[in-house]
C-alpha cells in the first residue's frame, strides 16, 4: 500500500479519458466521442457511430426508385429536397429523359429555400452551443417562414419528398411566387441582424478565430466538402463545376474564404444565405409555363449499368451510385454522404486545442448524425 | 385545453371520484397540479423529429406557454423523455439507460413514427427496434412522420391531462405494471 502511494506523482499530468455522447445536447444527434484529454487540451478523438444506423442502403434493394426518394428525405433531413433531387436526377440520367425547364427551376428555387433554411437552422444551433440562446430564437423564427412556404406547396413541412423521378409531385401553389418574393424582401432586412448578433461579437471572435484551423491541403486530401471545404479556400462546390438543374443559366459567385478556421466556416455560410437569395431572385420571376412533371412508365426500371449523380447539398457533396440489373429494384445502391467525410476531419483539426473548442469545431463541422450512419 | 375538448371525460371523472377519500384526493390534486404544470423533457433525440421538438420550444409554438421550456441535458433532472426519431437496436440499451437514470415520476412520449413502430423502416430494415415500447413504457404516442410540433404540444397536453387523473393508488399500480415488463 505505501508503495503504491509513492508511485503517484501529483504534479505529473495523466491522460484521461472522457466519454461524449450518444445522449450529448451538443454532439446534435446520437454521435459518441471518446475523447483523450490532458488537463483541459484533447489529445485525441474517437468518434462512434452507428447508433442511428437504420440501414437505408440495404433497404434501398428491396424497393422501387420512387420509393427510395422517401428514404432519401429521412437520411439528411435539414437538405431533405436536394437529397430527392440527387436520387431523382440520377434516375432521369439513366433513362436519358428531358427535363423541361419549368420542373429545373422549381426544383432550383426549392433546393436553394432548402439550403436557407438549413443555414438558419446551423446558426441557431451554433449559436446556442457557443452560449448564446438568441441565437437559437431569430432562426428558428425565421425559418417557420421557409417551411411555410414549402408547406404550401409540397403538403410537407420539413421532409417534403417533393420531387419524383420526372419532375415534381404536384404544380407549385398560386401564392408561390408572392410568398418567396416577400421572404426575401424580409430576410435581407433580417441576415444583417444576424451579424449585429453573433458575426461582431467580440466573445464570439474571441471563441471561434484561429481555432480549428483547417488547411487546403488537409482538406482535399481528406476530401471535404460543402462550406467546410469552401471555409478553407477548397473550391469543391458542385453547383459551379457540374451544373444540373437550372445552375448553369444563372449567375452567382462560389463562396470562398481562405483561412480555414472556426469563424471562416461561419462566414461562408452566412455568405452562402446572401448567395442563394441572389441565385433565387433571378429564377422567382421567370419560372418557364409547361408541365410539372414528364410522364413516366407506372414502373420504373433502369438499363442495366452503373449511374452516378453529384449534387450539393447544404453540408456538401451527395453523390449517389446505383448500380442496376434491369429490375424495378437496384442491385446497389451507395450513398456518398458529406458529413461522414466531414466527421474524418474531426480528430486533425480539434487536437492540441481546449475542450470548449472541442463544441465549436463540433458545431462549425454542422454534423448531421442520420447522414452519417445512413 | 378546456374540459369539454377532452374526448375522454367520463373516465377522467371515474378516476378522481373512485376509491380515495377527501384528504387523498385534495392531496393528490395538489401533487398532480404541481407536476402536470413543470414538466422537463429531456433532450433526446436521435434524427428528424429532434428538429420538430426544437421547432416546438422554438418562438412560433412556444413550448413554454405550458411550463415544458426547460429542456434538461440531464436525465437526472427530466421529468419527461420524448423519443424523437429512430431507436436503432445499438442505440436501444443507452435509452433504457436513461429511462433508468430519470427519477421517478417520469414519463414517456413516443414521438414519431419511428418510435411508435419502426414507421418507414418497419420492413426490410435489420437493425431497427420496431417500436419503442419493447425498451420502455410509453404513456402517450404522437403520431407522424415527423409530426407537426402542434402534434407534439396537443401529446403534451394530454399527458398533462393524463398526470391530472392519476391518484396514488393508480400511480402505485403503473409502476408495478412497468416493473413487470
Amino acid at each position: 500500500m505505501e508503495e503504491k502511494e509513492k508511485n503517484i506523482n501529483p504534479d505529473e499530468q495523466q491522460e484521461y479519458v472522457i466519454n461524449m455522447g450518444p445522449q450529448h445536447p451538443s454532439t446534435h444527434g446520437v454521435l459518441r466521442l471518446v475523447v483523450s484529454l490532458k488537463g483541459e487540451i484533447v489529445k485525441n478523438i474517437e468518434p462512434h457511430i452507428g447508433y442511428i444506423h437504420r440501414g437505408i442502403e440495404k433497404m434501398c434493394e428491396s424497393i422501387t426508385y420512387p420509393q427510395i426518394i422517401h428514404l432519401t428525405d429521412r437520411m439528411d433531413y435539414l437538405s431533405a429536397h436536394i437529397n430527392n433531387e440527387a436520387v431523382c436526377l440520377n434516375v432521369e440520367k439513366a433513362l436519358e429523359i428531358d427535363i423541361p425547364d419549368r420542373i429545373k427551376v422549381i426544383r432550383t428555387i426549392m433546393s436553394e429555400l432548402t439550403r436557407i433554411q438549413s443555414h438558419q437552422l446551423w446558426w441557431a444551433s451554433f449559436g446556442m452551443d457557443l452560449g448564446g440562446l438568441t441565437c437559437f430564437f431569430y432562426g428558428l423564427r425565421d425559418r417557420e417562414k421557409i417551411l411555410d412556404i414549402f408547406e404550401e406547396t409540397c403538403g410537407g413541412r420539413m421532409l417534403v419528398s417533393y420531387n419524383c423521378p420526372g419532375g415534381v409531385m404536384y404544380d407549385i401553389h398560386p401564392n408561390f411566387q408572392k410568398r418567396v418574393k416577400d421572404f426575401i424582401k424580409y430576410f435581407r432586412k433580417i441576415l444583417p441582424e444576424y451579424d449585429q448578433l453573433l458575426s461582431g461579437n467580440v466573445i464570439f471572435h474571441e471563441r471561434s478565430k484561429g481555432i480549428g484551423k483547417l488547411s487546403l491541403e488537409d482538406a482535399i486530401s481528406y476530401g471535404i466538402t460543402g462550406p467546410t471545404g469552401r471555409g478553407s479556400g477548397f473550391s469543391c462546390d458542385v453547383r459551379k463545376h457540374e451544373p444540373y438543374s437550372a445552375y448553369d443559366r444563372i449567375t452567382f459567385k462560389e463562396i470562398l474564404h481562405t483561412e480555414g478556421d472556426t469563424y471562416c466556416r461561419y462566414i461562408t455560410r452566412i455568405d452562402e444565405m446572401w448567395e442563394s437569395m441572389n441565385i433565387i431572385e433571378q429564377l422567382i420571376d421567370n419560372i418557364p409555363e409547361g408541365p410539372f412533371a414528364v410522364k413516366m412508365k407506372p414502373i420504373i426500371k433502369l438499363p442495366e449499368g452503373e449511374y452516378y449523380q453529384r449534387v450539393e447539398t447544404a453540408r456538401g457533396e451527395l453523390g449517389v451510385y446505383i448500380i442496376s440489373d434491369g429490375n424495378k429494384n437496384p442491385y446497389r445502391v451507395k450513398f456518398r454522404s458529406p458529413n461522414f467525410v466531414n466527421l474524418s476531419v474531426f480528430n486533425h483539426i480539434t487536437k492540441g486545442f481546449k475542450i470548449a473548442d472541442l463544441v465549436a469545431i463540433g458545431g462549425s463541422l454542422d454534423l448531421v448524425i442520420p447522414d452519417i450512419d445512413r | 385545453m378546456k374540459k369539454e375538448d377532452f374526448g375522454d371525460n367520463e373516465s377522467l371523472d371515474l378516476l378522481k371520484e373512485s376509491g380515495s377519500n377527501v384528504l387523498l384526493t385534495t392531496i393528490d390534486d395538489v401533487i398532480n397540479w404541481g407536476r402536470k404544470n413543470s414538466l422537463w423533457p429531456l433532450t433526446f433525440a436521435t434524427s428528424c423529429c429532434g428538429i420538430e421538438m426544437m421547432a416546438a420550444g422554438a418562438p412560433r409554438h412556444d413550448f413554454a406557454r405550458f411550463g415544458m421550456e426547460v429542456y434538461r441535458a440531464s436525465p437526472r433532472q427530466a421529468d419527461v423523455i420524448v423519443v424523437a426519431g429512430t431507436i436503432v437496436n445499438k442505440m436501444a440499451p443507452v435509452l433504457k439507460r436513461l429511462y433508468d437514470q430519470m427519477a421517478e415520476p417520469k414519463y414517456v412520449i413516443a414521438m414519431g413514427s419511428c418510435a411508435i413502430s419502426g414507421g418507414p423502416f418497419f420492413l426490410n430494415s435489420y437493425c431497427v427496434v420496431k417500436g419503442v415500447e419493447h425498451v420502455i413504457p410509453v404513456d402517450v404516442y404522437v403520431p407522424g412522420c415527423p409530426p407537426r410540433p402542434e402534434a407534439l404540444l396537443y401529446g403534451m397536453l394530454q399527458l398533462q391531462r393524463m398526470i391530472e387523473a392519476q391518484t396514488m393508488k393508480s400511480r402505485k399500480a403503473r409502476n408495478s405494471s412497468h416493473d413487470s415488463k
